[in-house]
């Protein structure tokens, strides 16, 4: 045990100080639990003591102390209810204090994530960062708090019994202490013996898993291909050594129990027969034998749990520290105190030497140029990869310019609220995304206060309205999350709706349409095209059918704008636009 | 949960000699307080050190006994416990890939995915250690209560009154908070979920300005776990100090009782020590089967879920036809309707048209028209609730579904491939495929060129979902997969989706000039991919709404038009 606290370095001392900081908010029921948990401990330990003292009143018939016993019950009595109440409180003040701490954390750690920068959270796998949220912080208040009591008491409970065992007969009381040792000695001998077991366990568990989600996740083709009788073959084999390890592992580890209970009986058998010895040569009362008995056996327990609390802490620091670093993430920019309120947009952008790279090492964006004049239809083309949505997320300030300035109506964007730059566009991307709720909730997300009649006015324009109609329950059908059994291009119909109630004075469309049949595209081109009137507009689409219309078509390739102009007068340069065109109908 | 048990079967004898040999260590341990009773009374009493010695001889005899039997059960627990789940597991697995589409489409992979995993090592643990711990709790409080009755009559209905207060108390606790912790199980599933709504959604709520709405939200939804879990706390916080109070209660009453015995010459002062001894125990062994009933009734929970799974009836009714060896064969759709199971309206209604050997058919129509459920009808993954499919005149409802799909060669439209090599892949479609057969599928695939630049070639390594390979790359290889085996029908489920204009055009006139030419199925969204196809089904609304070549359909049906129009029109205007 003392190894693995001096285990604890600096960077696990740092997060100790941070998760303090934290209690200090609740330091008031810190400090009640701390002085409950001891009063408890010495209240538990006392007991025993006086049974001891009880039982020594009744020396034999006739013989009994009745006055002397009367006395002690009643220090009994009101011993059992200040423990009892003790314990209660010290229940309630934990609970109030990790769950509220926890509360805390998790509140900081989302209130984070709303304002980390797109890079952080478009670099980080979703997963990981939920799990930092949820399960890390979980894991953190089972251990660290709990562990803190549970370590406090357990310490307590350790010298408290040894100071009560000194305090009756010392003889006895080094007795149990050399006999304990042994008990956490074969515990941490069977448990390195079976950790390479539980290893084996869990590789072939692992092994096992993948195949599982391989096989039932695509059943289809499995089936298709009639090759159950195979997989099953191969699940068998992984099933049968899953059986040898399980085994091994379930059958070794749950030999540590039967172990220490062993050394436990050898502790109270050492006790009996030297409390005895000492009863015989008159050192020691047979009541005061009884109170050594039940200590020996409060003794171990402490122990054991210690050593586990141990783990679980260190576990736990390690998981504070992953929650921490996600609070402590650099956020992002934050806007200038003077920040401009963008108002009354009628479309002008500007892009002047615009250059933007995700990493130092990689460029990207070099001297983008672009005057967009109100009400005009930009789309951006190009190959995969070649930065089209890019060009989106600086528009959107989802990342900031690395050299240059983007203008709105003639003002840096970096010098305007990122609300009102925002609430400017309407946004459609090629990943749809819903949330859970209703379909009328998913419409009205960026305006709340809409009417239905509203709501329903958009999903009719966007075609969206007679899919929605034979929902089960029209549009207060509540889908799940993402989307759920909707198809990809039912959601995407929702989130082209969600534009069009607000309609925003720019437009954004990143691939809106691709998920969507050439022939509903064509009825929504038409929503679309309304939805586009008088309205700046960037349009990203590899379908080019799509974007045949625009104003000014953007050709890009590896960050570049290499042609730039309307549809016919692209093809008619025969360059790499005419070239990407053709491509597509090459027959 | 209980039909599951069957999955025992096997291994009777360590099911009942698990618990028996624990019983066996109770039983011992029980023992010990009297020996220790003995001890004070007639060792102490008569100062007599041999006795003591040898009395104390017997409890580490009794001490070894135990442990020797507490092994012997762990081991047969185990080994009960770990044959049961593993009995489970190829039970499971083998019943899940019985299971037709629909119910996959009901049910869902990744629940299945959590039974077979989670749910039967939830299982696997509780039966364990119901076999270690069930039979073991309850005998030594009644094996203690028992015991006092030996010692003395009177202080022993003490133990009768304290044991169901006692048992109250411990359960009454549990039942109470039980399905308390199940609402914060749904309030933290909340907040997990906005968590994941806000990474997954970053962009849409913060175009629309929701973030502090969305903090706010959160907030709410974590004060409201908070809540749950302090209220939750509070009450099983109980569970604590008033077990404590009844027991040591107990303990007062039984002294003063005591005292009065051993006043009147009836009992021993080690017998009292006995009896305060058995009360403490009772009170561990209790605590450890609430323990014990928490994580049994998980189990239960867990095993009804796999119960559940296995209550799920293919609803595919397997014939028992295997097909003939025709040189020609034929697919009919005679007024074919669909209902998906859970769905309200037809997904397909009145479908009819014929197709034999040498021809192709392109199926096309907007998302969601029912072109992919159409194809998936011949080869059987979902049955036609209304008319008939045939396959060489004969409903494929009477096909061996097995048998059928031999047949027919699927490219479905998600690329799938599996973990091994490409060859280990190819063998899908035909187990004793030569290296000739799989070059030769691969260059009708337009695939061969890619592969022969890998290294290792067709030994080369796929990792799982293909995940090293390209879309277009894996695209084709599904494609290889289907064509080795020869099919006698093949289906293009927008397969060529991930392919350029060229390859896509190169791969149909392959598969044209196959020798042996199968009834080829093509579902696109893309006029050019079936432009040449001898006829061309066009779905709208999961109804035929024109069939016949593209020419024809083009001066006839109106839905056709406008898809080819929407994919041409400037294109002509361009030309």
């Amino acid at each position: 045990m003392a190894k693995s606290v001096k285990k604890l370095d600096s960077k696990q001392i740092a997060i100790l100080k941070k998760v303090l900081r934290y209690m200090k908010r609740y330091w008031f029921f810190l400090g009640l639990s701390l002085v409950l948990a001891a009063v408890t401990v010495a209240s538990t330990l006392y007991l025993p003591l006086l049974i001891g003292d009880a039982v020594d009143c009744l020396l034999g018939p006739g013989k009994v102390d009745f006055d002397g016993l009367f006395s002690i019950l009643a220090t009994m009595g009101v011993l059992i209810a200040v423990t009892a109440f003790a314990q209660w409180v010290m229940n309630v003040c934990n609970n109030k204090m990790t769950y509220q701490i926890v509360r805390d954390i998790r509140n900081e750690a989302f209130a984070k994530i709303e304002i980390l920068p797109l890079k952080y959270i478009d670099g980080h796998a979703h997963g990981e960062v939920v799990s930092r949220v949820i399960a890390d912080v979980d894991q953190f208040s089972d251990g660290l708090l709990m562990g803190f009591t549970q370590l406090f008491s357990g310490v307590l409970t350790i010298f408290g019994t040894l100071g009560f065992m000194l305090s009756v007969n010392v003889g006895i009381t080094m007795v149990v202490l050399f006999v304990t040792p042994v008990s956490l000695l074969v515990a941490s001998f069977i448990a390195k013996r079976t950790f390479q077991m539980f290893r084996k366990q869990s590789e072939a568990r692992g092994e096992q898993t993948a195949l599982i989600d391989e096989m039932i996740g695509n059943q289809k083709v499995v089936q298709a291909f009639g090759q159950e009788k195979e997989s099953l073959k191969r699940f068998d084999e992984i099933n049968g050594r899953l059986q040898k390890y399980s085994l091994q592992a379930i059958f070794f580890s749950s030999i540590t129990n039967p172990a220490t209970r062993f050394v436990n009986s050898l502790v109270y058998t050492g006790v009996g027969i030297a409390g005895a010895f000492a009863a015989l040569s008159g050192h020691l009362s047979v009541g005061q034998l009884t109170s050594f008995l039940s200590y020996a056996n409060q003794y171990t327990k402490p122990f054991n749990e210690i050593s586990g609390v141990v783990t679980e802490l260190q576990n736990a620091i390690a998981c504070a520290g992953r929650v921490f670093e996600l609070i402590e993430e650099q956020p992002q920019v934050p806007e200038p105190a003077d920040a401009v309120v963008l108002r009354d947009v009628r479309g002008k952008v500007e892009l002047k030497d615009v250059s933007f790279s995700y990493t130092p090492e990689q460029k990207l964006i070099e001297e983008l140029n672009l005057a967009v004049r109100p009400g005009q239809r930009i789309a951006i083309v190009g190959p995969t990869g070649c930065g089209k949505t890019t060009v989106i997320n600086l528009l959107m300030r989802f990342y900031d310019v690395c050299g240059g300035r983007i203008q709105v109506e003639g003002t840096d964007i970096r010098q305007l609220t990122r609300e009102s730059l925002r609430a400017g566009y309407g946004m459609v991307l090629q990943e749809t995304w819903l949330r859970y709720g209703t379909v009328r909730d998913n419409i009205a997300i960026g305006k709340p206060d809409a009417t239905m009649e509203e709501v329903v006015a958009a999903a009719k324009a966007c075609h969206a309205h007679s899919f929605i109609r034979r929902l089960p329950k029209g549009y207060d059908t509540v889908i799940g999350e993402d989307g759920g059994s909707l198809s990809q291009g039912q959601k995407q119909l929702l989130c082209i709706s969600r534009v069009m109630l607000c309609s925003p004075p720019m437009l954004i469309l990143d691939e809106a349409t691709s998920s969507i049949d050439t022939r509903t595209e064509l009825k929504i081109q038409n929503a679309f095209a309304k939805l586009m009137e008088g309205r700046t507009s960037f349009i990203v689409a590899h379908r080019l059918s799509t974007i045949r219309e625009a104003d000014c078509i953007l050709v890009m390739k590896d960050g570049k704008i290499i042609e730039q102009g309307k549809h016919d007068w692209l093809l008619a340069q025969n360059g790499f636009y005419a070239r990407l065109y053709n491509s597509q109908f090459a027959q | 949960m209980k039909k599951l048990l069957v999955y025992l079967k096997g291994y009777e004898k360590e099911t009942v000699l698990a618990p028996l040999f624990k019983m066996l260590e109770a039983l011992f341990e029980l023992f010990v307080p009297l020996v220790m009773a003995a001890v004070i009374d007639t060792g102490i009493a008569r100062g007599d050190r041999d006795y003591i010695v040898r009395m104390c001889l017997l409890l580490i005899a009794l001490g070894i006994i135990g442990l020797v039997c507490s092994i012997t059960a762990q081991f047969f627990a185990a080994r009960a416990a770990t044959g049961f789940s593993t009995r489970l597991r190829h039970a499971l697995f083998s019943h899940i890939q019985g299971l037709s589409y629909t119910e996959m489409d009901t049910v869902g992979t990744s629940t299945l995915i959590t039974r077979m995993t989670s749910d039967i090592n939830q299982v696997q643990s509780g039966v364990n250690l119901v076999l270690r711990l069930f039979l073991r709790s309850p005998f030594i409080v009644f094996g203690a209560m028992i015991m006092a009755f030996t010692v003395d009559t009177k202080a022993a209905w003490i133990f009768v009154v304290t044991i169901p207060l006692l048992s109250i108390v411990v359960f009454g606790i549990m039942l109470w908070t039980m399905p308390l912790y199940k609402r914060v199980q749904a309030a933290l599933d909340s907040v997990l979920r906005l968590t994941r709504e806000n990474l997954s959604g970053v962009r849409v709520i913060r175009a629309f300005n929701k973030e502090k709405e969305e903090q706010a939200h959160f907030q709410e939804q974590n004060e409201k776990l908070t809540g749950l879990q302090k209220f939750v706390g509070r009450i099983s916080g109980l569970m604590n100090p008033i077990t404590y109070v009844i027991v040591n209660g107990a303990i007062v009453v039984l002294l003063y009782t005591g005292a009065l015995r051993v006043d009147g010459g009836v009992l021993t002062q080690g017998a009292v020590v006995a009896l305060v001894n058995y009360m403490s125990q009772i009170l561990v062994e209790l605590v450890k089967l609430a323990n014990l009933i928490i994580t049994v009734t998980k189990a239960i929970a867990c095993g009804n879920r796999i119960q559940g799974v296995f209550e799920v009836e293919n609803s595919l009714r397997p014939g028992a036809y295997t097909g003939q060896e025709n040189q020609i064969h034929s697919v009919e759709f005679d007024r074919v309707g669909l209902t998906y199971a859970g769905a309200s309206n037809e997904s397909l209604t009145d479908i009819s048209f014929r197709a034999v050997t040498g021809e192709t058919v392109g199926v096309i129509g907007g998302t969601g028209s029912g072109k992919t459920s159409l194809v998936n009808l011949i080869p059987r993954f979902y049955d036609a609730t209304r008319g008939a499919v045939l396959y060489d005149g004969k409903d494929v409802k009477e096909y061996d579904p097995q048998a059928l799909r031999k047949k027919i060669g699927i490219v479905p439209q998600k690329a799938v491939l599996f973990a091994g090599t490409i060859a280990d892949n190819l063998r899908w479609g035909k187990p004793d495929a030569t290296e000739e057969e799989m070059w030769e599928a691969l260059t009708i695939a337009q695939a061969k060129e890619f592969v022969e630049k890998k290294e290792g070639k067709l030994s080369a390594v796929v990792a799982q979902g293909g995940k090293n390979l390209s879309g277009g790359q894996r695209q084709r290889l599904t494609i290889a997969r289907a064509l080795i085996r020869r099919p006698e029908v093949l289906i293009l489920d927008d397969s060529a989706s991930a392919l350029d204009f060229a390859t896509d055009a190169a791969l149909r006139r392959a598969i044209a000039g196959m020798k042996e030419r199968p009834i080829t199925f093509i579902v696109s969204q893309r006029t050019s991919s079936i432009l040449h196809a001898d006829r061309i089904v066009v779905l709208d609304d999961g109804e035929i709404a024109g069939i016949g070549t593209h020419e024809q359909l083009l001066s006839c049906c109106p839905v056709y038009q406008e898809i080819y129009d929407s994919q041409f029109r400037d294109h002509k205007e361009g030309k």
